[in-house]
Order: structure tokens, then sequence, then C-alpha cells
């Protein structure tokens, strides 16, 4: 019963989200205020269906039903709770399930913190949200329907994969859809403003937080990805550049570029066609992502269970969304105004070859995902294109865009003098350069590549402090504390720097590691050690233990430092039966400054295991990098021009001013 | 004038809607051979039914002959071999199979027990001559010609469709 | 018993029981550290055919452990990584490496990029140089002058007031 209740509500939902994309639509066209007045409430009943919808799927999961087939295929009676709720998600069917749930939830927002939005351009908005929700509804229900039975029922279900057994895999895919389908905010924002021939720089203010709420959940969500593949595959890598991977970064790269062209066009109304092309393609990208995992066009270990009917649909949504949007684009945008003037030299400038690097950098991305696939397709061959390759093309051109990001922030709006810019920086230039060479003083063997990255994150850093000194500096005559002072710098200032900062840890964390870390294979009896530095690595032999799904070969070791205890780990080699397949799991003791990683690898005869020892330094940095960048998002996103309460008070007492 | 910059866009997504595509036809796991029309590595490996004797590729020469590799452990062989039994009665050309990575008894016992389409087997337990052939996954089939070069490698099962549209038509071709 | 011969006596039973209990300084599973290393760097650039998204030097398939015992054997031999590449790729294509060789067909993707960031470049010095060369009435008016996110002014209280402008 439940299952079709599913199904039925994802039909209604079907219905009303044809009602968001048309009646108000019109209704903004032809001025009838109550089809545009549909559009708030329709986006709030279509996130009721779907949020129900998915209610039901999360039933049928956490009660074992297996006569559902996704439900078979994604669980089993064994499975814990809480990894039978995370199974929803599991598979494709339900994934999609997830997908259109959070498109839904960012259109029924959009519709809620939209009050100061004209009634034309809100209708325009939740219309086109509305139509990209009845497109992934009518791909599920046409191919993926979650709720499909199967007869006769099994007596037992499939199980997750193990690899997904982890609460890694719970969080991971929902942040990671929350930036994905986020980005439509923009999109519909975009593509609303070309409809209605408004683009000027209040549409880019309503635009910016939800663009950067979108980032900060790619951000999370792919930083979360790469630490789940480090402690959950075994052998401390943590990016592949793998397919899906490099999917989900494009977006990434483009939403960065996005969130700096917003800022010039609310700032100096300019680069507003620009802009208006980064949110289309931001959102396109998220949409081709969709199609890469699920189409079975590349080869990835993220792909989905493929099926070309699938791919067909995705392809032809994408056709149809991309294509009227850049349609529309190329019809409109010409008409767009220029904005006011700038200077060859001055912020925007910069900001302008910021969003050159990025995109330059997605497009070479785009490049190597792709081309296998090219070729294939003209018949000349098929090769692999890898992280060799990326590493190569990418790392050469993150120098610029890092160096800029030092000058940008202290550059001035419309013009800025190159004396001035250079007399400011040279202290965190010279700086940089000094703590750059005590690094490698302290740490030894770093070589030319690492220099470069601790130069460039130290430059960061120095730019950053050094516009902190400015803003802080006491004014003259004005008795303010420093407290003060801090207070008064605008929160999207505070969070542009902290997201700067982010940057900064992220690739000291990526350097200091790629150049330090140290790796030990070792065959093991019990008591033998194995030292890395200071550090002394013991085994304790292995003992089987029964986890909930699965049967464990759990190892010990203990580390001391100069004799000193420091942990125990158990790395672990688990085999569940369900599924017929064995996962290491190593162990890793999470330090600030290292991690030791531990994991089994064979046993071997005599009763030895080969034992795998890493000591990886400043490893979290790269992941705390990330969360310091969502940080600083989450700072700016909060600035009081985009606060409806700050807003408000602010109007009033400008309308009292101006009756002044 | 103008225009034409802001059509840029959307021309180059159309261009990668078309390759994109195509590639829905294809089959992005499918590695296809770099030994196709060179000569076939040579190999010398005992045979599965009498260790005491060798085949050797020069063996071969001058005859046009069909490689099929197999092995015990071999789900996916199952499903082709009732074809290659039928294909092998025919007596179109010589059908030698190259027992792959394999344990001898369990082997013949396979045989035994699903039928033995080969004029002989060639016993590769380490599977050095299997990566010289660029052998992947089993089971996979070559055709080589008289000279000893490789014209053909199918990677998976055979079907009938690929039994009679492509390796049959070969064959008759290469014997001409 | 003075102080210094019960630890030392302590220290020596001690040894004892570890020389005993044969616990000792782990060996490398490799037999040969160096060879091993060349033989993982190698094959980390080599695509696992068999599950196609490891690398031959990470994946537990029958074929990547084939491979690495063969890359193993061919350096004992001597064979210099080129050979070792060329052995590779006579067998399974271009396909097994991850680090695709330079070719007429992967022109594009090798020189793309920097192609990508100089046509970028190019454009944008275009852009910026046309945009100076328009009269100022081509461009829209300028609303807010040395607005608040400029350096030098003071920490300022009417930050409030620009914001509440726009």
């Amino acid at each position: 019963m439940i299952p079709e209740l599913g199904h039925l509500l994802l039909w209604l939902a079907l219905g009303v989200s044809a009602v968001l994309g048309t009646m108000p639509l019109v209704g903004a066209a032809r001025n009838r205020t109550d089809w545009m007045a549909l559009a708030r409430p329709s986006a709030a009943i279509l996130f009721a269906l779907v949020a129900l919808s998915f209610v039901c799927l999360a039933l049928a999961f956490v009660g074992k039903d297996f006569s559902v087939l996704y439900v078979a295929t994604n669980s089993n009676s064994s499975l814990p709770t809480h990894y039978r709720f995370a199974a929803v998600w599991g598979g494709h069917e339900g994934s999609m399930l997830l997908w259109t749930l959070m498109l839904a939830f960012w259109t029924v927002a959009v519709a809620r913190f939209s009050a100061h939005l004209p009634d034309k351009v809100i209708a325009r908005i939740l219309a086109v949200m509305g139509w990209l929700s009845f497109g992934f509804l009518l791909f599920m229900l046409a191919t993926s329907n979650p709720f499909d039975r199967l007869v006769p029922t099994p007596a037992d279900g499939r199980d997750l994969n193990p690899l997904l057994q982890d609460p890694g895999m719970v969080i991971h895919p929902p942040m990671l859809y929350m930036g994905y389908v986020g980005l439509s905010v923009a999109f519909s924002f975009a593509v609303a403003a070309l409809i209605g021939g408004n683009l000027d720089a209040t549409w880019a203010r309503w635009t910016r937080p939800w663009t950067t709420a979108a980032w900060i959940f790619l951000t999370l969500g792919i930083a979360l990805g790469s630490g789940w593949a480090y402690y959950e595959l075994g052998w401390g890598g943590w990016w592949f550049w793998d397919p899906v991977e490099n999917a989900s970064f494009m977006p990434w790269l483009v939403a960065t570029a996005l969130i700096h062209s917003l800022a010039v066009t609310e700032k100096r109304n300019s680069f507003k066609s620009w802009t208006v092309l980064l949110a289309i393609l931001a959102f396109s990208l998220s949409l081709l992502g969709t199609f890469l995992v699920r189409s079975g066009v590349l080869s990835s270990v993220h792909a989905f269970a493929t099926d070309p009917r699938r791919g067909l649909f995705i392809l032809a949504f994408l056709v149809v969304v991309i294509g009227a949007s850049l349609t529309l684009y190329a019809w409109r945008a010409p008409s767009v105004g220029l904005g006011a003037r700038f200077a060859l030299l001055s912020r925007e400038t910069l900001l302008l070859s910021n969003n050159v690097l990025l995109l330059v950098a997605c497009g070479a991305v785009l490049l190597g995902t792709l081309y296998p696939l090219a070729l294939d397709a003209l018949g000349m061959g098929k090769i692999s294109v890898g992280p060799p390759y990326f590493d190569t093309v990418f790392v050469p051109l993150l120098t610029p865009l890092v160096f800029l990001m030092g000058i940008g922030p202290l550059a001035r709006w419309k013009e800025t003098e190159l004396p001035d810019l250079a007399s400011r920086l040279k202290w965190a230039a010279g700086a940089a350069v000094v703590a750059t060479v005590a690094t490698m003083w302290l740490r030894g063997g770093i070589g030319v590549v690492g220099a470069v990255g601790l130069l460039m994150a130290f430059w960061i850093i120095g730019s950053i402090a050094t516009d902190f000194v400015d803003r802080l500096r006491p004014v003259g005559g004005l008795r303010t504390g420093l407290w003060h002072r801090a207070r008064l710098i605008p929160r999207s200032i505070a969070g542009m720097q902290i997201a700067h900062l982010g940057v900064a840890v992220f690739i000291l964390g990526v350097t200091l590691v790629k150049t330090g870390e140290v790796e030990r294979d070792v065959r093991m009896q019990v008591g033998d050690t194995t030292t890395i530095g200071d550090l002394v690595f013991s085994f304790g032999g292995v003992r089987d233990v029964q986890g909930p799904n699965y049967r464990a070969a759990r190892g010990t070791v203990t580390v001391t430092d100069k004799g000193r205890p420091v942990v125990t780990l158990h790395p672990e080699k688990r085999h569940y039966p369900a599924t017929q397949s064995t996962m290491t799991e190593a162990d890793i003791d999470v330090g600030l400054t290292r991690d030791l990683y531990v994991s089994l690898g064979e046993a071997v005869d005599g009763g030895a295991w080969i034992v795998r020892v890493y000591v990886k330094p400043f490893v979290d940095w790269i992941w705390g990098g990330c969360l310091v960048m969502a940080l600083g998002g989450l700072l700016a996103a909060s600035d009081r021009r985009y606060r409806a309460k700050v807003r408000r008070t602010a109007e009033a007492s400008t309308s009292v001013a101006s009756a002044a | 004038m103008k225009r034409f910059w802001f059509l840029i866009p959307l021309a180059a997504f159309l261009a990668l809607a078309v390759v994109l595509a195509v590639g829905l036809k294809l089959d992005p796991r499918e590695v296809p051979s770099p030994l196709i029309d060179k000569p076939a590595p040579k190999f010398a490996l005992p045979r599965l039914d009498d260790a005491g004797r060798t085949i050797r590729l020069d063996d071969m020469r001058g005859k046009v002959w069909v490689l099929n590799v197999w092995a015990s452990w071999c789900v996916a062989c199952r499903e082709e071999h009732p074809l290659l039994v039928e294909f092998a009665k025919k007596k179109v050309v010589p059908l030698y199979g190259l027992n792959y990575k394999d344990q001898r008894e369990d082997a013949t016992r396979w045989l035994a027990r699903f039928g033995n389409p080969y004029d002989a087997s060639l016993y590769d337990v380490e599977g050095r001559v299997g990566i010289d052939f660029g052998v992947y996954g089993v089971p996979e089939t070559f055709v080589i010609d008289q000279n000893g070069v490789i014209r053909l490698k199918h990677i998976g099962p055979l079907t009938p469709d690929v039994l009679a549209n492509k390796i049959e038509p070969l064959l008759k071709k290469l014997d001409a | 018993m003075p102080d210094s011969l019960c630890k030392a006596i302590v220290a020596l039973l001690l040894a004892l029981s570890a020389a005993l209990a044969g616990a000792k300084e782990a060996l490398p599973e490799a037999a040969d550290p160096a060879l091993e290393a060349r033989m993982t760097r190698i094959t980390a650039e080599l695509r696992c055919l068999v599950c196609q998204n490891q690398t031959i030097a990470d994946s537990n398939a029958g074929l990547a452990v084939d491979l690495r015992r063969e890359t193993r054997a061919m350096l004992r031999q001597g064979k210099s990584d080129a050979e070792i590449i060329a052995y590779m790729t006579a067998r399974y294509g271009d396909f097994v490496l991850y680090r695709p060789p330079l070719k007429s067909t992967t022109a594009l993707l090798w020189f793309g990029p920097a192609a990508m960031l100089l046509l970028g470049g190019a454009v944008l010095i275009f852009v910026l140089r046309r945009r100076t060369r328009l009269a100022a009435d081509a461009f829209e008016p300028d609303e807010d002058e040395e607005a608040g996110e400029g350096r030098g002014e003071p920490a300022r209280a009417d930050s409030d007031a620009a914001a509440a402008r726009t």
C-alpha cells in the first residue's frame, strides 16, 4: 500500500509542477495577479507531495519491504536501521527521488524567502523551477520508478554495497545534491531575468545569497566525498580525478566564478550578461554530471547501474533545458547594458581574470573527462585520461589564480594604482618567502613543486593579514576599540577573507602531505614493530570479531612516540556474507598535525599479516581548509544586505531620510 | 554581428550533445585490441590433455584457426560453450582452446561435463600467454590466419549473431 | 641489592624475554624495496583493465597481480620504464595508460588547456580594450562612487547607509 501511495504522490507532484511551471509564467506575461499568486502555494504543495513520497520510500526500507524491487536490490534484513534509511539513496532510483526532493525543497525555500521580490520576478523564477521539477519527476515516472514491485517477493534483499555502509555515505550524497540542485536557483533567477528583461544590480543582490548557499553545500559535499574515500578505501588516497568526481568539481569551479562575478554585478552593475551565462553554465554542469553518472557513457566507480534508455531521457532533458536557456541567452543578452566603467587595473579586471582562470580550469577538467568519449565517438581509438594528465594540467592553472587571490581583495573598485598595490603587498610577499624558506628548512626535502605550494599558501595568508591590519588600524581622531572596529568590517568582506584563508589551509595540507608522507608496507608477526621517525608501530595480532552483518579479522597496532603510548589502532578486514564481498577498513588516528593510518593487507603464512602503515602530515588540513571555506561562505551569505529584517529597517530609515 | 558571439555557447553545447548522443551507443569498458592485423605472439604451451606434448604457434602455420580463451571458473564461458560445441561439429576450421589460469583436473572435468569442442586445449596455468594475447576478461576468441596474423578478437561470450555475421564470413574470406 | 644492579637484572630479563618472543623490526613485504618502489611508480600510471577504475598498482584483480609480477621481472632484467610501457601498450593498447601518450590524436588534449588559457586571455584583453575605447554614454550611470568595500577608508559608520542605498 505505502509504495503505491508513494507512487501516486509522484504523479500528483508531476501535475502540480506542471501548474507551477505554466500559470505563474503566463500570469507574469499577461499581468494576471491571480495566476502569479498560484506560484508560492504550488511550490509548497509540490514540496509536501515529494516529501511524503520520500517518506513512503523510507518506510519501505526501514520496514524491510522486499516486495519493492528497489528495496530488494539495495537492502537486507541484517542491515542496521540507520543504513537501511541511508540505502534510500544508495541506488539510482532512490537518489533521483532525493534529487527531486531537494529541488522541491529549494523551490519552496525560494518561495518562502522572497517577500522582497516583485511578483512578476518571483512568479517567473518559481515557474522555471517548476519546469525543472517536472522534468525530473517525468524522468522518474517514465524510467526510474523507485516504487516498482518485485513479484514474487524474495526472502531477503541483495544488501547495500558494503562500501556504502558508512556514516560518510549517509551524509555525502545529500550534501552534494543540495549543492548541485541549489545551483538551479541561480539558474532560475538568470532565466527569469532574461525573460523579464530586468537584469541589474538588484537582481545580482537577490541571487547572490542563494548561490553562496549552494556553493557551501557543494564545497562540503565534495570535501565529504574526498574524506570518505580517504578513510574508507584503504590506501589513503583522497582524489582520483574519477569522471564522477570531476562531474562534481566542474560545477564547483563555475559556481566559484559565479560568486565572484555576482560580486561585480551587485557592486558595479557590470558583467551582467556574463554573470547570467555563468549561472546557466553552473547548473548545466550539474545536469551534465547527472547524465554522466547515470547514462553509462563513462566508466566510473561511482556510476549507477546503467540503462541506455535512461541516458537518452536525461540527454533529451539536457538538450531542452540547456538548449532553451542558451537560446534565450543568445536572444536577450545582446541588449543588456554594459554597466559602469572601470579601468584596466581595477578590482573588476582582477575578478574577470579570476573568472577566466576558473573557467579555463573547468574547461581543462571537462576536456580530460570527455576526451576518451569524444575520440571513441569519432572512431579514433580508445584512450584513458587519468591523474597524471589532470595533475600536470590543472596545477599550473592554480598558481596564477592563487596569485590573483592575494591581490584582488586589496584592489579598489573602478580603478586601482599599481604602485599603491605593490607597496602594500610587498610585506605580504616578503613574509611569504620567509615563511616558505623557514618551513622548507624545518621539514626538509620539499622540492620545487612543494615550495611553490607553500609560497602560494603563505602569499594568501600574508595578503589577508595585510587587509585585516589595514581595516583594524585605528583611524585618526576616532577613538574606537579594536573589537568595535572589527565588528564594523562587513560580513561579506570577513567571509571572503575567511574563505580565501580556507584555500590557503587547503593548499598547505595538500603540499605538506604530498611532500612529507611516509609509507611502510611490512610483513608483521605478533610483536613485530616498524618505525617511522620517533613513532614505533607494534603489531598485536589479529582476532575474529562478529559485526551486525559482517565477520571481521580485527588487528591491533599499538603506537608509541619515544616510548610513550600514543594510540591503539584496530584495522579490520571485513567479510559481508550477503554480498560475498570483502572490505578493508583502515583505522586512523586523526591529529591536527598528522594522521596515523594503518590498514591490513593479506594474511600470509606463519600467522603473519601484511600491514600498511602511513604517517600523513597535515592531511586533515585538506578537509579543514574546505570547512573554513564553507564557513567563510556562510559568513558572507549572512551579510546584512541579505537579511530581511535589516533590509526593512534600512529601507524605512532611507525613506525617512529622503522625506526629510 | 554582435549576436554571433552570443550564439557560441549554444553552438558549443549542441556539439557536445551530439558527442554524448553517440556515446550512448558505445561501451566505455570495451578495450579494442592493438594486435589486430599484427602477428600473433609466439607461444609454446603443453597440452591440457597431455602434459608431455607441446603446441607452438609455428605448428599452426598454413591454416586459418580459431583460439578460444576459457576457464572452468569462468561463468560466462558456460554461456557460449554450447555454441562452440555446435560450431566445432561443422569442422570449418581448427578450434583450439587456451585454458587460462586454471587447474588441470578442474579444466578436464569441466570439458567432460560440458563437452569438448577443441582439437586441443593449451594449458596456460600462469596466464603469461594470455597476457601476450592481451586477454583481460574470459572468454575471448581470436581468429588467426595462415601466416600467424591475428585478424579478429571478440571479447565476451560468443553469440549466434557474432558467429554468423562476423566470424564465419571472415573465415570464408581468409580461406579463399 | 644495590639499585643499579636491580635495574641491570630487570633490563637483562626484559631483553631476554624480547629475544625469546622473537619480536623484531618487521621486514618490508617486498624483497627489494627499491625495485618495488619503481614497480609501484610505473604501475600507478597504468589502468587495471578488469575493474577499470583502479591503477594496476592498487588493484587486487588477478590480471593486475600478474602484471605487477611481470613488471618486477622486467625491472630485474634491467628494462627501462619506456620498455615496460611499450610492453603494456603492445598488448592492451593506449587504453591501459592513464597518462595519454602525445600523438596527433591527443595533441588537442595536451595542448588544449594552454590554448584555452591563451584564448581566454586574448578575449579578456580584447573586451577590456574595447570597453576603454567606448564613449562614456555607452555605460550605465555609476551608482556609488568609492563604495564601502574599497580599501583605505576608515571603518565606517556609513557602510549601513551604503548597503541600504541599493
